[in-house]
Formats: structure tokens, sequence, C-alpha cells
């Protein structure tokens, strides 16, 4: 069968995704295909990590060797810890990738663990992950390795893993996010110094570990080099996670995952904390963290989904802000109170209710009240989103507030899932 | 010399708005009663936002040195 990811092993970017499928992804074959793990040499891993120019999966994109080179200088003996949560409701990157390869990403904790001289690496995915019992095994088949290695399930919230939160989460069952400061690479797991890092930035580390910088930079832009995993969807033949080249272009990705189905009408990308591109001239912007911030959205988690084009931005847009806005961890004022405020007003474009324009004034100004205003960044994410959507489908917008006739066909298209239990025993 | 700058800590902030009162020429209040802080505080603020900081009943306020 020719699947999306044999035409990107085929396009010759498959290297986290390169093992062979029907081995299995156990420990001896992944030995078999990776080779040993390098001990990290004398000067450890922030210099090959750092001009390897790897940048975090995560969604923030933070160089990741500045991220190891502030937990060593943080002092103490850290803790590394594994993201593997996928907090983002419309990427399944992190899961395939622990799926197929679980032992490149805790090969990366290890190695990061290693050169920080941590006795502690924690791997954690959200709660009822199917996957968690398998990833029970690999954890257990590295026990031997000299350090204590544990899974750990996190409740199944948006904000829940983010660093803070998980770290509150380790240290008080809560996992809430917390006021910075203090970041988690100053204090965190048990008060002290930690690694977070999401689980395919870690199997990157394995990688560069083992073949080097210059290998890593061989392929991808000099902004954002390397390969990444994205999760594409919407209208495309075969939604699915791929791994493609960084600088990739989102046209040759909705092409590798099998072409368009239909007229797309737009693209989102990055995840619900990244951005709404117009399909044209979107499909042309590269997959690269200057150009995407350039054009208006975000790398982040690296999805990019098409819209078709008889779905209704307004609508789209109040339905996934009404999910954002009931995703709030509920602590700080202008996230809890401010989200389902510009929900409500998107609702009231989306209905025409009331004026348009005194509507879209007060939900402007109600924007420019939420970034930097949290104690993470859940309302900045969100800020960023709807402002996007506000350009992207500007038409939308000006047919809604006209009264004309609704692009859309009603139905609702992006699937999001049901937002979780928001009393305090939801984050527990 | 070292600037002042405001910051709050938004979890502990439960807008009670005492802040805004007492400092209105570096805080405003949004339209839920939690604070937009002007950060910097000039020299003639300085004894003034001290009083803001030291009177918020959950301690969110904070004068720190940068």
């Amino acid at each position: 069968m020719i699947g999306p990811q044999q035409e990107a092993t085929l396009a010759g970017v498959a290297r986290l995704l390169s093992a062979p499928t029907e081995h299995g992804p156990g420990l001896a074959a992944h030995r078999a295909h990776f080779g040993p793990l390098p001990a990290p040499g004398e000067a450890g891993l922030i210099d090959p990590v750092t001009r390897s120019g790897l940048r975090g999966r995560g969604g923030a994109g933070f160089p990741t060797g500045r991220k190891i080179a502030a937990v060593a200088a943080a002092g103490g003996r850290p803790v590394v810890v594994a993201n593997g949560c996928a907090g983002e409701p419309v990427s399944g990157k992190d899961h395939v990738l622990l799926e197929l390869a679980p032992h490149l990403v805790l090969d990366g904790a290890l190695a990061v663990a290693t050169s920080l001289g941590a006795d502690e690496v924690l791997l954690c995915v959200h709660r009822g992950d199917p996957i968690a019992p398998s990833l029970r095994v690999a954890v257990a088949e590295r026990g031997e390795e000299g350090r204590a290695a544990r899974l750990v399930e996190i409740p199944g919230r948006y904000a829940a893993s983010e660093e803070s939160a998980l770290v509150n989460f380790i240290n008080t069952g809560t996992a809430r996010p917390t006021a910075k400061p203090p970041r988690p690479y100053e204090r965190g797991v048990g008060g002290r110094p930690t690694m977070i890092a999401n689980v395919e930035t870690l199997a990157h580390v394995a990688l560069v570990a083992r073949y080097g910088a210059d290998w890593f930079r061989a392929v991808g832009t000099a902004d954002s080099p390397g390969t990444t995993l994205v999760t594409v969807g919407g209208a495309v033949a075969y939604p699915g996670v791929l791994e493609v080249a960084l600088g990739t272009t989102l046209g040759e990705i909705l092409e590798l995952a099998g072409g368009r189905t239909g007229p797309v009408g737009a693209l989102l990308v990055g995840g619900l904390g990244g951005g709404w591109l117009p399909a044209e001239p979107g499909a042309a912007v590269r997959l690269d963290h200057a150009d995407l911030r350039k054009a208006g959205a975000a790398l982040g988690v690296g999805t990019v989904l098409a819209m078709p084009a008889g779905v209704c931005g307004v609508t789209e847009t109040a339905r996934i802000a009404s999910y954002l806005a009931a995703e709030s961890a509920r602590q700080c004022g202008p996230c809890m109170f401010g989200l389902p405020a510009v929900a409500a007003d998107l609702w009231s474009l989306s209905g025409a209710a009331g004026d348009p324009m005194t509507i879209m004034r007060r939900l402007r100004r109600r924007l420019g009240l939420l970034p930097g205003r949290g104690a993470c960044g859940h309302p900045d994410g969100f800020a960023r989103f709807v402002r996007g959507a506000l350009d992207t489908f500007a038409d939308d917008f000006r047919g809604h507030a006209h009264g004309r006739p609704c692009p859309g066909d009603g139905r609702a298209w992006l699937r999001l899932p049901a937002s979780g239990d928001s009393t305090p025993a939801g984050w527990r | 010399m070292s600037e002042r700058r405001l910051r709050v800590d938004p979890i502990a902030c439960t807008a009670h708005g005492l802040c805004a009162e007492l400092l209105p020429e570096l805080i405003d209040l949004d339209e839920w009663g939690y604070p937009v802080l002007t950060a910097p505080v000039p020299r003639r603020l300085a004894a003034a936002a001290a009083r803001a900081v030291a009177n918020c009943p959950t301690l969110a306020l904070r004068l720190e040195r940068t």
C-alpha cells in the first residue's frame, strides 16, 4: 500500500519515521536500525544541539540547545520531562511518534539526562491514552540504564500539558499552569531545575547525538533546520502524520497527503494556537518559523488542516473560540472572562445579533486585553487565533455584517473533543 | 539607576481593584475589574506604587527592579 508515510519516505526525508514498521517498535529493532546511542562527549549535548539549530517541536519553537544550557546553568541535580501530551486536539504527530519510535524519544530523554547529570526521566502522556501500556513496557526496557524513568499520565485538558502545568501536576496533583517566575528550568519538579521538551524534540536530539549537527542541518532551512512531523487533515485524500523537511511549502504538504479532495478555502496551520491562512497564497508559504510568522500564522505543533471552501469562517471561528474558552483553567481573570466574552461576540456576529460595527469594535478591544495577561500563553494563543480569523475570513465577516446569505452550508467542520470537566476535579 | 516595574500575579489577583484606586496614574481596570498596568514606574510615583503594592488584599501586585 502506498500511504502518505511511504510517499514521504520516497521523498527522502524520513528520519524519525525511517525504521521499517514490520519489525515493530521494540528496543532490539530500534537499535538494529539506528545503531547504539553514543555517550555524549566531554562537552555534552549543549554544543552539538545548539549548532544543529534544533527548535522545540511542542509549539513555541524555542532553541533546544539554549534550553539545555539554561537548565545546566541553574545548577543542582536536574530532572528531564518528555512531554508527549499533544494538548492540541488537532495534532496527532506526538502520538504517532510514540507509537512508532518510542525508543528514539527515550534515547533523546536519556541522552539529555546523561548530559545534565539528571537522575530522573519522566515521560508524560494524557491519561487513558491507548499507547500508555506499550510505553510503560518501553520505559521498563530502559530500566537498566541507571536512571529512574517512569510514565506519568496527565488529565486530558488543553492547558494541562503547558510546562508549568505539567510540573504542577507532578508536584501537587493539579495540572493547572502556575505563575512565572519561576520557570521550570529554574525551579520545576521537586523544586529542581527541569528540562521539559516535547517528545519529537527529544527524538531529534537522539539523532543529533548519533549523526551530528551538520547531518541534522543538511535538510530544512537556515531558520528552521531539519525535518518535522506534520499532522495533515481536512480536505485531503490521505489525512495523517507525515515527516517532511522544514521549508516544504504548505501546498506540497497537501500533495504529499494525497492532494486536495475539493476546493479549499483556508488553511489552519500550527494547531489552534497557530493561525489561519487563506488557501491562496497560503499554499506557497514554506513550513518555517520565520516565514509562517511573516504570513500571520505560526509553525506551532506542525498541523496543516485544509478547510473546504463551503465552510463559513465566522461560525467555524466562533465554534473553536468557544472550545478554547471552555478549556481555560479559570485561574486568571482576563482568560476566565475575556475568552468567553470574545466567543460570545463571535457568535453575535455569526447570528447577526446586534449592530455588527459595535460588536466588532468591542471584540477588537477585548482581543487587545488578552495577550500577556495570563499565567500561561492560552489567552495569547486564543487572541492570535481569532485575529488571524478576522483577517483570513474578512469577506465572510463582512457578509454576515451586511446580512448577506452565509457561504457555509451550516455544518460544523473541525472535529473538537468535548470540553473536559471544568471543575477543579477535572485538573487532578 | 535601576528601573522599577509593576507586575501582577494573574492567578493571585481576584479583582479587588484597590490598586487602581490607589494608583490611577498607572493602573486601569478592564471591564471585568482586573488591572491593566503601565509597567515602568516613574520616580515621582514610587511611593504611591509601593503603597498600592502593600495594600493589595491578595498580595498579587509586585514592584520589581530591573
